[in-house]
């Protein structure tokens, strides 16, 4: 049992990595999205970067959340169209292994990317250096989150069309903590402060959505595939 | 059967024929509350040391967002119960607490705001409370939506009441987060009156405006809950009947 | 006592908003057996194979396997069952290979075939490596038909599995399916096709439903 129940999950992770590196393309346009959105704000707001360094640390974040939004809209989207989604309904593996596996996919096609091109946002807008590491733990952290939650919304709007407008309503509510701890850590980073402590609440977040988002994913699934 | 009394209470029909019964006293109720508890909260209780007059507004403001909070635990108990026991009548009672709850919440807001202007001189301050409450109202403003995207009923109700137990189990979450976030950028010395510390002559019409406010929540939402029984039953013999009682003999 | 039929399906009723699109729904079903469900479109013939797969939970009714409840035996009853719907599951950006490896992958109970074989064994053996996006509404349900030649599943349910596929490839199918007949499987199937198999068992559902309760 404990097996098959592996499987499930390893089995649905390969499965969506291999379609998101089959369309790179779409998959990179989030994480071109956030860099494009970023040289908006030194036009937007100003080019100084004493005063971009203190508004830095937020609106990497914010942006981080809006690509993540971008994307999840399309997590259970295809599955669904092409009759997947009633397959992975019927596995005998427990639903929610399924789910985390496609979660997990998501997040490492667009939450790690997203880290991991944050310190060159960083640098266009002047981070303190100081904030460079906390940025990458919060932001590996905090995406996790971001797409576990983006999901349980993915899951509610499937069956609907322009369901992502929705979904951003849906989710955005439930972003607000992820994104206070987000920036708290950097900003506490900047200003010299130990930011562990709301990296771990960050963490704590991370742990109730690894093991409450899959469940809560698989029984939204179950209804709206029911339609 | 013990269980029989529960699914009674699940029938829309016993719920729409025994409120049909009591609402009339139960609204007379609400009203004779509110009107008494707004004549000593407006007229006879004495003005604020500080603020003046202005302070009243806590008579709407504070009950309001009582209500609101509550609200969304009462919709998303209605929901679970729903989508435990299977029972159409609690989907109902959901749906109908949304609006209410929403309409509460945004009551709160606006009261907040316009007594914000002469307390502390401007109508918005990113204040924890002021922001947890917006929150709540996008919160609403989601599980509305969502009923709303959904043809089919059923689809409507179970995905409403996931979504409000997910937020349920947020909203806790999002209440600590925001508190904590105030304290971090803690900006002008502004505080509400809390109500502990309020002298018991302001304090006690202001008890009696919450229970108005529960009284007239639960008279707006068996209200809204009749009419939605109606649409929902319209096809059903017995509201066919009520409807067009000449048409049958 | 005799021994309980592989599945039985008891009174089974599906209700959407308070519309009835299923009602009172009997039928069992013996190893060697094959179900061919009729009806006019709209009839509920895909729902009640959505119904038996469990994708769908019914209003009222039970559904047995081995005369135990679907719901008290989930893995053992999902893990015995192949389900092709009406939508083939074909990735467009996979190749028929990857395809049909992710769609085995789940599946619990598989025979030694291999994926080439199998893609082999429906007449994809120079398609393999292609995308799907460059192969016909056909092809897409050859491969979701390759599931069959792979599967050990005793209960098969199959949601039109002749739609788009040539006089050749129904004539594969149903030799197929008679194989997995003779070896003590059984199938559920829709389709407007006449079939010519053994043990074929019709079961008409009324189109008089779908009214309003």
């Amino acid at each position: 049992m404990a097996h098959s129940i592996n499987s499930g999950y390893s089995a649905w992770l390969k499965r969506d990595l291999l379609l998101a590196y089959r369309r790179r393309g779409e998959a990179a346009s989030s994480l071109i999205f956030f860099v494009m959105v970023s040289t908006l704000i030194p036009l937007g707001l100003t080019p100084e970067s004493a005063q971009l360094a203190e508004i830095a640390a937020g609106m990497i974040w914010v942006m981080a959340l809006l690509a993540t939004l971008l994307s999840v809209d399309g997590l259970f989207a295809s599955d669904y169209q092409d009759g997947s989604l009633e397959q992975l309904l019927i596995t005998p593996q427990l639903l929610p292994m399924p789910v985390l596996g496609k979660i997990t996919a998501h997040w490492l096609t667009t939450g790690l990317p997203l880290t991991l091109a944050s310190p060159l946002l960083g640098l266009m807008l002047s981070l303190p250096t100081a904030g460079y590491l906390p940025m990458l733990c919060s932001l590996a952290l905090g995406t996790a989150c971001l797409s576990l939650t983006g999901a349980v919304g993915a899951a509610l709007t499937v069956s609907l069309r322009k369901g992502g407008l929705l979904l951003s309503l849906l989710v955005i509510p439930l972003y607000m903590p992820v994104i206070i701890f987000g920036t708290a850590t950097v900003t506490y980073a900047i200003d010299g402060l130990n930011w562990l402590p709301p990296l771990a609440i960050l963490g704590a977040l991370f742990a109730a959505s690894v093991a409450l988002c899959p469940l809560a994913v698989a029984g939204a699934l179950r209804i709206t595939s029911a339609n | 059967m013990s269980w029989q009394w529960f699914h009674r209470l699940g029938s829309p029909r016993w719920f729409y024929q025994t409120s049909t019964r009591w609402l009339p006293l139960l609204a007379l109720i609400a009203a004779a509350v509110l009107i008494s508890g707004l004549v000593w909260g407006l007229a006879i209780a004495p003005a604020d040391a500080k603020q003046g007059n202005s302070f009243r507004i806590i008579y709407i403001h504070v009950p309001a967002s009582f209500l609101a909070l509550a609200g969304y635990y009462i919709m998303a108990i209605a929901g679970a119960v729903g989508l435990i026991w299977k029972m159409k009548l609690s989907y109902m009672v959901m749906k109908s607490a949304a609006p209410i709850g929403a309409a509460l919440t945004f009551i709160a807001l606006l009261t907040g705001a316009i007594w914000g202007k002469p307390t502390w001189g401007t109508y918005w301050v990113w204040d924890a409370r002021i922001t947890s409450m917006l929150i709540l109202l996008f919160l609403y403003l989601g599980v509305m939506a969502l009923q709303y995207a959904y043809h089919s009923i059923d689809a409507a109700s179970k995905a409403g009441a996931i979504l409000a137990l997910v937020g349920t189990v947020n909203i806790p979450i999002i209440y600590k987060s925001v508190d904590w976030w105030y304290t971090l950028h803690q900006p002008a010395t502004i505080k509400f009156t809390s109500a502990p510390s309020m002298h018991i002559d302001m304090f006690l019409p202001l008890l009696v405006m919450i229970i108005g406010f529960y009284l007239f929540y639960a008279v707006a939402l068996i209200l809204h809950t009749r009419s939605e029984i109606l649409r929902r039953e319209r096809k059903t013999a017995w509201v066919r009947e009520l409807i067009e009682p000449e048409a049958r003999s | 006592m005799s021994q309980s039929p592989l599945l039985k399906v008891d009174n089974l009723a599906f209700e959407r908003d308070d519309s009835c699109l299923l009602e009172k729904v009997n039928l069992s079903l013996n190893s060697g057996e094959i179900l061919q469900i009729e009806g006019a479109n709209g009839s509920g013939k895909t729902t009640l194979l959505r119904l038996l797969t469990t994708a769908l939970q019914p209003s009222a009714g039970s559904i047995l396997y081995s005369g135990v409840g679907v719901s008290k035996c989930r893995y053992q009853y999902l893990s015995d069952m192949l389900y092709i719907g009406h939508q083939p599951a074909v990735k467009l950006t996979l190749s028929a290979e990857e395809n049909l490896r992710w769609m085995i992958n789940s599946a619990v109970k598989t025979n030694q075939l291999t994926i080439a074989e199998a893609l082999d064994g429906v007449g994809l053996s120079g398609y393999t490596d292609i995308p799907c996006y460059a192969l016909s509404a056909g092809q897409h349900r050859r491969v979701a038909l390759a599931r069959l030649l792979i599967s050990e599943a005793t209960l098969w349910y199959l949601d039109e599995p002749f739609t788009a596929i040539d006089k050749q490839g129904v004539s594969f199918l149903e030799q197929r399916l008679q194989e997995h007949l003779n070896r003590g499987g059984a199938v559920v199937l829709t389709s407007h096709q006449d079939l010519s198999l053994n043990n074929l068992r019709k079961y008409s559902l009324s189109s008089e439903l779908g009214q309003v309760a």
